[in-house]
């Protein structure tokens, strides 16, 4: 490890045998048990009764050679510490992943399957990660994928970690594939009364060769963020004009972090994922349009929120009681039953004894 | 039906019975089917034998052509009755072996469902079912400025749905991505006959993400039978700058340096000095023959950003060695750069009567310490190589050349494949970047992954399809087929590379 990796100065710490043995008692007494990173994101799911598994102290740098573009890293390494290590290099990740918290780690990233606003027009963490070494629930330590990009010996079993919300066993160390900073950032905004008109432009002005890597449309308003060369970036806000461009915008980790002011005034948001050409559900009278047109917030009482679910099922998208819901009531969409019977199916291959994070995705999960 | 040592009596019986439960299979299928879409008569039976990877072979059952998602479930729903296997099959040009027959199963081949269902042009997307093969994708959206990136090296022949079986690659996918990265959705008929539809157009997905573990599963867990792929807008512009280097190591190096840069190439492709000169005396391109390595490095997007990264790769090149670098000086020249590096295989087979093209990943830092392992087993083995090599991603492709006709030759190649691939391991990387495990690679998955590692391959098989008939013995070795791999590689008593963290 070179000595540039010790500035940042991640805990390493290896605290691999000390879960294994947890989990090996927790599977032998059937007992189910509550996966904790930093703790920024145990609002999203259900909420789960059972004992905590501390997994934060699991830390450390295994390899990263910033020319390969590639770091391997223990799951409870904090997403801060990584995102200015990576930055030392002039690197970053490719996916915005949303922190909520100081505390937030990389685990915590991954299970969560969180991105941010750049996600409209980029990967998102699945199309990042290479590689996991994971903790199943029989208290086994098993490694799948690896370090390289191009790889398809045996399941793609990493890329079913992203978003399983650790019910499938816990991360003990993630690979995950990087990309370089980009020269410069600008955003640029343009005034669109109605969200229909910014759906029409936004789907249009993607297909233009413009670095753009953000949207939002918000009270009449879309603002667009361009990441690339500085060329790139002059020529495209020359050819696309707008009516105002900020260099500087916090807009975007507003999005990111769910500080920007839409999300103060909502009580009950519901995340509607539809295709981003949708041209239903955007007469809401509070909403925040992000992705390109794919990830629309809108806030929507308990009692409304089975109906939306009915709508937006039949346009080919989810909703996710996203904040501000029963968190024992249903908060992620329900699939088919063919699906959901995979999905258990999956669960037991993974967890036989189901001790991981019962209940958290669906429920009897 | 592999009959062994047997007496002709019995031999001449067990035939018979294969015949008879061939016809009677033929008959069930021709209720729904075409009488030409099910092939029950051994003539047309021999095509289906292989696939690209011609050295093993295995006649069917039966084949069996539908053209409607209604038709493969209703196959699927006979097959699962009577637990006969199901190998579903595109195009046949997997160089892994991942559409051999079974001798006991039926051969499923979507070649007739090769239609575009849907355009989307606002959406950029496309609908396809999974028989249309992959550069009819992108010539029928070319009149709206689309594309689809996935260009494996067979793009003229293969299909979309093979390309999901297997994860498929391509020249471009360092800066546009695998198939994995191209597919917003697929609908899947599992071995129950079920249909599932995995929709991920809304870009976030909720459950598992099951459309990833279905992309590269090598046909194991279903059968696609419809496709939603991503378009993307032709670049403005692509310009190749051609590297001439008089070390394989600084050749790499230079990637390396390109990329953590800043800059994402197009492409990126490396060749070595036997891979130039069968090129060259193949196309004339204009190679130097006299080089250890070259370099093609494609760069696209809007003339601005174009222009000031050729600056920049042309002096990182030349800062990291490059003897020469040429950029072409129009589409014509690019081409002609390209030509030497698109033939490179058919130029190596001009120069030996067989192939055999192997398929490791590495990380791009071992590049030289492999290359250098590869030509001293090259030695070894006396079997001369050719190695190409997309640079960008570390996947590496050495060409073993050899003669099948000579007694004990192909063997003696596979072996040399085997000891290539354990040192892909080695390096940190692994077996197969873009052509699959199939049943080619069965051996080394048993060096890569742990006996409870493969177990889990197996737990989540089952989940899809619990009674194994969806392809297999491909793909995910048994534990005995493990012990026998080792106990042949077992060398003064020890494993190969004990001490590896296969992580």
């Amino acid at each position: 490890m070179s000595a540039q990796i010790q500035k940042v100065s991640i805990p390493h710490v290896n605290h691999e045998d000390d879960l294994q043995s947890q989990i090996e008692s927790a599977s032998a007494n059937g007992a189910p048990v509550k996966i904790t990173g930093g703790n920024t994101k145990a609002f999203y799911g259900h909420a789960v009764d059972a004992l905590d598994i501390d997994v934060s102290g699991h830390s450390g740098i295994i390899d990263y050679d910033p020319a390969e573009l590639v770091i391997t890293l223990r799951a409870g390494c904090k997403l801060k510490d990584v995102e200015l290590l990576l930055a030392e290099k002039g690197q970053m990740l490719g996916f915005e992943p949303p922190y909520f918290g100081e505390e937030a780690t990389i685990g915590g990233i991954v299970a969560s399957g969180l991105t941010g606003p750049r996600r409209g027009f980029s990967g998102a963490i699945r199309d990042f990660i290479l590689g996991v070494k994971l903790l199943n629930g029989r208290g086994e330590v098993v490694n799948f994928g690896g370090r390289v990009i191009k790889n398809v010996a045996g399941f793609d079993v990493s890329r079913l970690m992203v978003g399983a919300l650790g019910t499938l066993g816990i991360l003990l160390e993630v690979s995950i594939r990087i990309i370089p900073k980009f020269e410069t950032e600008t955003t640029l905004f343009f005034e669109h009364v109605d969200a229909q008109k910014h759906i029409d432009w936004i789907n249009q002005t993607r297909r233009l060769p413009y670095p753009i890597s953000a949207s939002v449309w918000y009270q009449g308003q879309t603002k667009i963020r361009l990441s690339g060369s500085l060329q790139g970036i002059d020529s495209a806000c020359h050819d696309l004009g707008g009516d105002g461009k900020i260099d500087k915008d916090e807009t975007w980790s507003g999005l990111k972090e769910q500080s920007h002011p839409f999300f103060g005034q909502v009580r009950s948001l519901a995340r509607v994922s539809v295709p981003s050409v949708e041209s239903d559900f955007l007469t809401a009278e509070s909403q925040l349009i992000e992705w390109g047109g794919a990830q629309r917030w809108i806030e929507t009482p308990q009692e409304s929120l089975d109906q939306l679910r009915h709508q937006v099922e039949s346009h080919r998208g989810t909703v996710c009681a996203f904040r501000g819901y029963d968190r024992h009531a249903e908060i992620f969409h329900r699939p088919t039953d063919a699906i959901l019977a995979l999905h258990r199916n999956l669960k037991s291959s993974f967890d036989p004894a189901g001790i991981f994070n019962p209940g958290r995705m669906y429920a009897g999960l | 039906m592999s009959i062994g040592i047997i007496p002709d009596k019995t031999r001449a019986y067990l035939k018979a019975m294969i015949t008879s439960i061939r016809q009677q299979l033929a008959n069930l299928f021709r209720t729904f089917l075409e009488y030409e879409s099910v092939i029950d008569q051994s003539t047309s039976l021999a095509a289906y034998e292989c696939d690209g990877l011609s050295a093993y072979r295995q006649t069917p059952l039966l084949v069996v052509l539908p053209q409607t998602i209604e038709e493969v479930q209703k196959i699927v729903v006979i097959c699962a009755e009577r637990n006969i296997p199901i190998v579903s099959r595109g195009a046949g040009t997997s160089l892994s072996g991942g559409a051999l027959p079974h001798a006991d199963g039926i051969v499923l081949s979507l070649s007739k469902m090769n239609r575009i269902l849907n355009i989307d042009d606002n959406a950029q997307s496309i609908t396809v079912e999974p028989g249309i093969r992959n550069l009819a994708v992108s010539e029928a959206v070319k009149h709206l400025g689309l594309y689809y990136a996935p260009d494996p090296s067979s793009q003229i022949a293969c299909s979309i749905g093979g390309n999901v079986a297997e994860n498929a690659g391509g020249v471009h996918c360092l800066k546009y991505g695998l198939t994995l990265h191209n597919v917003l959705g697929v609908t899947l008929v599992t071995a129950s006959g079920e249909l599932l539809v995995l929709d991920q157009q809304s870009l976030q997905s909720q459950g598992y993400d099951l459309l990833a573990l279905i992309i590269g599963s090598e046909g194991m867990l279903g059968i696609v039978v419809e496709v939603i792929l991503k378009l993307l807008p032709i670049p403005q512009c692509a310009r190749v700058i051609l590297a001439v280097f008089d070390d394989v190591e600084k050749a790499g190096n230079s990637v390396a340096r390109i990329i953590s840069g800043g800059i994402i190439p197009a492409g990126i492709e490396m060749m070595d000095n036997p891979a130039i000169r069968a090129a060259e005396s193949f196309v004339n391109a204009g190679y130097p023959i006299d080089s250890a390595a070259i370099l093609i490095c494609e760069l696209d997007g809007t003339e601005a950003e174009v222009e000031s990264q050729i600056i920049k790769v042309d002096s990182i090149l030349k800062n990291s060695g490059a003897v020469d670098t040429r950029l072409a000086k129009d589409d014509a020249e690019r081409h002609l750069f390209w030509s030497g590096r698109k033939a490179a295989f058919p130029a190596v087979g001009r120069l030996s009567p067989d192939y055999y093209c192997i398929d490791g990943t590495i990380p791009r830092k071992a590049l030289g310490a492999v290359l250098t392992e590869i030509n001293r087993l090259s030695e070894e083995y006396g079997l001369r190589i050719a190695n190409v090599f997309h640079a960008g991603d570390g996947n590496l492709h050495p060409l073993i050349l050899y003669d099948a006709n000579n007694e004990g030759e192909f063997e003696k190649t596979e072996a040399l494949g085997s000891r290539i691939l354990q040192l892909c391991i080695y390096h940190g990387g692994t077996i197969t970047g873009e052509h699959g495990v199939g049943v080619e690679k069965l051996g080394e998955m048993c060096v890569q992954f742990s006996d409870i590692e493969r177990y889990q391959f197996h737990a989540i098989r089952s989940a899809f399809d619990p009674a194994n008939l969806m392809n297999p013995g491909k793909a995910i070795p048994t534990l005995a087929r493990c012990a026998e791999f080792n106990s042949m590689h077992v060398h003064n008593g020890e494993l190969p590379h004990p001490e590896l963290d296969r992580f």
